[in-house]
């Protein structure tokens, strides 16, 4: 096989596996972005909530084995399980909380209360990371199916090159898509939707429309935690991990929220996916030990040359 | 510092400043001779180590106040200067052989330039973004040294020269030596607080956009404070090195090392030299004593430890411990007798302001500006001479605070000049402008509640690049202009509303403005405080202060205006004597209705 053709077959495999692991990259920037979106809350913690669904898919399906009976479907049932025991979660963390740093309460403040979100979250993150190890110890976790280690090949017709897809990350990317166009539509076409995006525009305007916000920041962050930990339990299978994974995670999902403009979650989708093109093109050319230094450094470059993102307004007020 | 001499400090710091800083001087130099004392008696290495790590953690939580705690921009990344000290002091003398007592301030510098390197591009940035921006840069320089293999580097045992390698047998040396380096942060700490640049990096955190507007240059300030901030934190990741001997990416770069620096300074006060030293000495004992009894058992104790103080702490002492239990206790104080006149009379003829060259001095010339379809000023003409006092008034928004924003240059202008004493002022930042002599206040007034009405006022004179006792000066008299000087020592807090106002003059006046752009100074104040305001206004006018109002208030504005110019819908409507354009037909008819045109028949 010529070097050419080794490259191609190079490319196009990363080109398949950016657009897998982008899908699920993509599901869990929409949970930020719809926080973020929502409530105007930078969630530190996001990274945690996405380490507990990985943890939560594990022990489903590897340590209790609960839902060993359903084979090669069980990470993905497991990472479905994870949604709503993570919708409670963050109905309670931002109930217990965040209430007191966001919402109403703060609007009008002198920075809107971003100073006192920002400490809070960082302590959820610390107690979830440091909890996390105590929980679940300190060695690296996978989930493991038949499906994990076995993949569909397909023949390119180009030189020898063959394009191999792994067919628990494809599944997994396939759940990934259904579920952001599920949280799609409950954002565009419900009353849920109209409420929380009501919130989000004008949170005093919205009051006294006669929405309760409140309630709807509770309902975001609920379904934002929802969707990033169901999203974790899909990442689960192709990965490995510990307690401490999710500050990986926070900055992949930063770097997609805002590259997709801080506040529209369709563009989190979006900017997801393009990190997740980016961090496995970067292995073409990178050690693997800089493939989230590649990250943090496409982070800091639109964070500094675009702010706005590549694929929406600005959405921080000056 | 330390080696300074105080009177060679003296210009630096604010006026009033030298007593304070006497005071806790003596109390922070007690607090450090009782630490070396009780030190001395500790006979248990591990306790002793604990007792050395207090002051490095104090001295890394006051470099973290230095920047976020006075300019209110959050840093989560000041493990990035921790960890350059640390592997600098690690790696030089592991290969180079260089003594930490060189390596360590060579990696202060190392830590200044990092500082620099990183603000250039973050700076740009604002809430959030810079939040999220800085957590990046102590991952990013973690994963090159992971790569780089530079997984655990450990400093070579010396154990023939142990004090020009800072490893003394007797680790109460190190006690010794760490807390030279808390006398150095602490130093420099002291001085940043109660100097000029202290209080302009706070006014930075309190109104960026009006800090701007007094002149002051909010890049080259967080800059410094940043560099300093940075370079301060790489001395203490240095000594830090020193006492953990081996240095690993994880525990100098790690995330739980910058939200330890931070969460100190939280949990003992934000913004004050008091709060990190507190934090140190309650958090670091307690979770190294966690980890030392339960850690082995229960991992990550430490780190749920800081997560619940910094939750506590914002639960139920937002501000920190220092300024909660400050605050209770001034609350339980009898409070001083309210001054018998809130505006005392002027006691002196004071000088007047600088006599100008005659012909106009504020020349405004077909400025316009659009944000998309909509034509906010739209050919806007007109000039102030010298003296005059200029009212501008339209409905809401009709463009009058626009066309303040785009005179002294908060919004650029699509088109139009506006030059002030013949010099354009076209392509000058908002901080230029000011300092040419456009002085401006805002509708919203912050204020610094904490902090005497003096250091309040003085701001505006330091953010026109005034110094020393010429900006004392400077703000005494504006504070003798507005009335306001019998309350000089009075904490802004306790202000009434019309004093705010009034604070919020004396500030812009004490930047000695050429001409003063006020806008809606009267918003919100009842009738007899409108009143007083006024005569103060007047007074300003009297003594040939050149002024463009905005005012709704249609009798004050005919008490103090001079001319009138109408705007509506960004355009001019009309422009003249006060009475000719009430009188003007066009005027009252077209813009200001029926409701006005009976109040005049009253």
């Amino acid at each position: 096989m010529s070097d050419p053709s080794v490259f191609f077959e190079n490319l196009i495999n990363a080109l398949a596996a950016g657009l897998t692991i982008g899908c699920i990259y993509g599901l869990m920037c929409s949970g930020l972005g719809l926080i973020f979106g929502v409530m105007r809350v930078v969630n530190f913690a996001q990274g945690e909530l996405l380490m507990l669904g990985m943890f939560i898919t594990f022990y489903m399906v590897t340590s209790w084995g609960v839902l060993s009976f359903l084979g090669p479907a069980a990470p993905l049932v497991g990472a479905l399980i994870a949604g709503p025991v993570m919708f409670v979660g963050g109905m309670m963390i931002h109930r217990f909380l965040l209430t007191r740093v966001s919402g109403l309460r703060t609007t009008g403040s002198a920075d809107e209360g971003h100073f006192g979100q920002l400490i809070i979250t960082l302590g959820i993150s610390l107690i979830l990371q440091n909890g996390g190890l105590m929980l679940f110890g300190s060695t690296p976790r996978s989930v493991q199916t038949t499906l994990s280690s076995s993949a569909w090949t397909f023949d390119t017709g180009i030189g020898e090159a063959l394009l191999f897809m792994n067919k628990a990350r494809v599944i997994a990317c396939l759940v990934a898509i259904v579920v952001a166009i599920l949280l799609y539509f409950l954002l565009e076409r419900s009353w849920l939707g109209r409420s929380l995006r009501a919130s989000a525009d004008n949170a005093t305007a919205a009051t006294y429309t006669g929405v309760d916000v409140s309630r709807a920041h509770r309902i975001a962050f609920g379904l934002g935690s929802a969707v990033t930990a169901i999203a974790g339990g899909l990442i689960a299978t192709s990965i490995s991990f510990t307690p401490f994974s999710g500050i990986d995670y926070v900055i992949i999902m930063y770097s997609g929220v805002v590259l997709g403009g801080m506040g529209s979650i369709l563009g989190a989708f979006w900017g997801g996916l393009t990190i997740g093109f980016v961090q496995q093109l970067s292995a073409l050319v990178l050690p693997p030990q800089l493939q989230n230094a590649a990250i943090f450094v496409v982070f800091l470059l639109i964070i500094t040359l675009r702010p706005e993102g590549l694929f929406g307004r600005s959405a921080e007020r000056a | 510092m330390s080696g300074l001499h105080p009177r060679s400090l003296l210009p630096v710091l604010r006026p009033g400043a030298g007593r304070r800083l006497r005071r806790d001087a003596l109390l922070f130099a007690l607090m450090i001779c009782v630490y070396l004392a009780a030190g001395s008696l500790v006979k248990n290495s591990y306790y002793q180590l604990m007792l050395t790590l207090v002051p490095i953690w104090a001295a890394m939580g006051l470099s973290w106040n230095l920047f976020s705690g006075y300019s209110g921009l959050i840093s989560f990344g000041h493990a990035a200067f921790i960890g350059v000290g640390a592997y600098t002091v690690a790696l030089s003398a592991a290969y180079l052989c260089v003594t930490p007592w060189l390596s360590i301030p060579a990696g202060a510098v190392l830590g200044g330039v990092a500082a620099v390197l990183i603000g250039l591009p973050t700076f740009r940035l604002r809430g959030h973004y810079f939040a999220l921006a800085m957590l990046a840069y102590p991952l990013l320089m973690l994963y090159v040294l992971q790569y780089l293999g530079f997984q655990e580097v450990a400093l070579p045992m010396q154990r023939e020269h142990p004090a020009a390698w800072l490893q003394f047998a007797d680790r109460r040396m190190d006690m010794l030596v760490a807390a030279g380096l808390l006398v150095v942060a602490m130093g420099i700490s002291m001085v940043v607080e109660n100097s000029a640049f202290g209080l302009s990096l706070m006014a930075l955190r309190q109104n960026e956009l009006a800090a701007e507007a007094a002149g002051l240059n909010p890049r080259r300030l967080k800059m410094k404070a940043l560099a300093l901030s940075g370079a301060l934190a790489a001395a203490a990741g240095g000594l830090y090195a020193c006492v953990l001997l081996v240095v690993t990416p994880d525990a100098v770069f790690g995330m739980l090392t910058s939200a330890q620096a931070l969460v100190i300074a939280m949990f003992g006060g934000v913004g004050t030299y008091w709060g990190p030293l507190i934090g140190a000495i309650v958090l670091i004992p307690l979770a190294e004593t966690l980890q030392a009894e339960v850690g082995d058992i229960i991992p990550g104790i430490q780190g749920v430890v800081y997560g619940s103080a910094i939750i506590l702490i914002m639960m139920v002492a937002p501000d920190g411990l220092f300024w909660t239990v400050r605050d209770r206790l001034q609350r339980r104080r009898p409070m001083a007798p309210a001054p018998a006149a809130d505006i005392a009379p002027m006691r002196t003829q004071v000088t007047a302001f600088r006599t100008e060259a005659a012909g106009p001095l504020l020349v405004v010339e077909g400025l316009s500006r659009a944000f998309g379809g909509l034509r906010a000023v739209d050919d806007v003409s007109f000039s102030v001479t010298p003296g005059q006092v200029l009212g501008i008034i339209g409905p809401n928004g009709a463009g009058k605070t626009t066309l303040f924003n785009l005179i002294n240059g908060v919004l650029p202008a699509d088109a139009g000049t506006v030059t002030l004493g013949g010099k354009s002022l076209g392509g000058l930042s908002l901080h230029q402008i000011a300092r040419s002599g456009v002085g401006r206040t805002f509708q919203v007034v912050r204020s610094f509640p904490r902090l005497p009405l003096l250091d309040n006022v003085i701001v505006g004179a330091y953010g026109a690049g005034l110094e020393g006792a010429v900006a004392a000066e400077s703000a005494c008299l504006a504070l003798e202009r507005t009335g306001l000087h019998h309350l000089a020592a009075t904490l802004a807090g306790g202000l009434t509303n019309k004093q705010q106002r009034l604070m919020e003059l004396a500030r812009a006046l004490a930047g000695r403005p050429r001409v003063l752009l006020l806008d809606e100074t009267l918003a919100g104040l009842g009738h007899e405080e409108c009143d007083d305001v006024l005569l103060v206004l007047e007074r300003l006018r009297d003594e040939g202060l050149t002024i463009v109002i905005i005012e709704h208030t249609m009798h004050a504005m005919l008490r103090i205006a001079d001319e009138f110019l109408v705007v509506d819908h960004g355009k001019m409507l009309a422009r003249g004597s006060p009475h000719s354009v009430l009188e003007d037909r066009r005027v009252v008819e077209a813009y200001l209705g029926s409701k006005w045109a009976a109040k005049c028949s009253k």
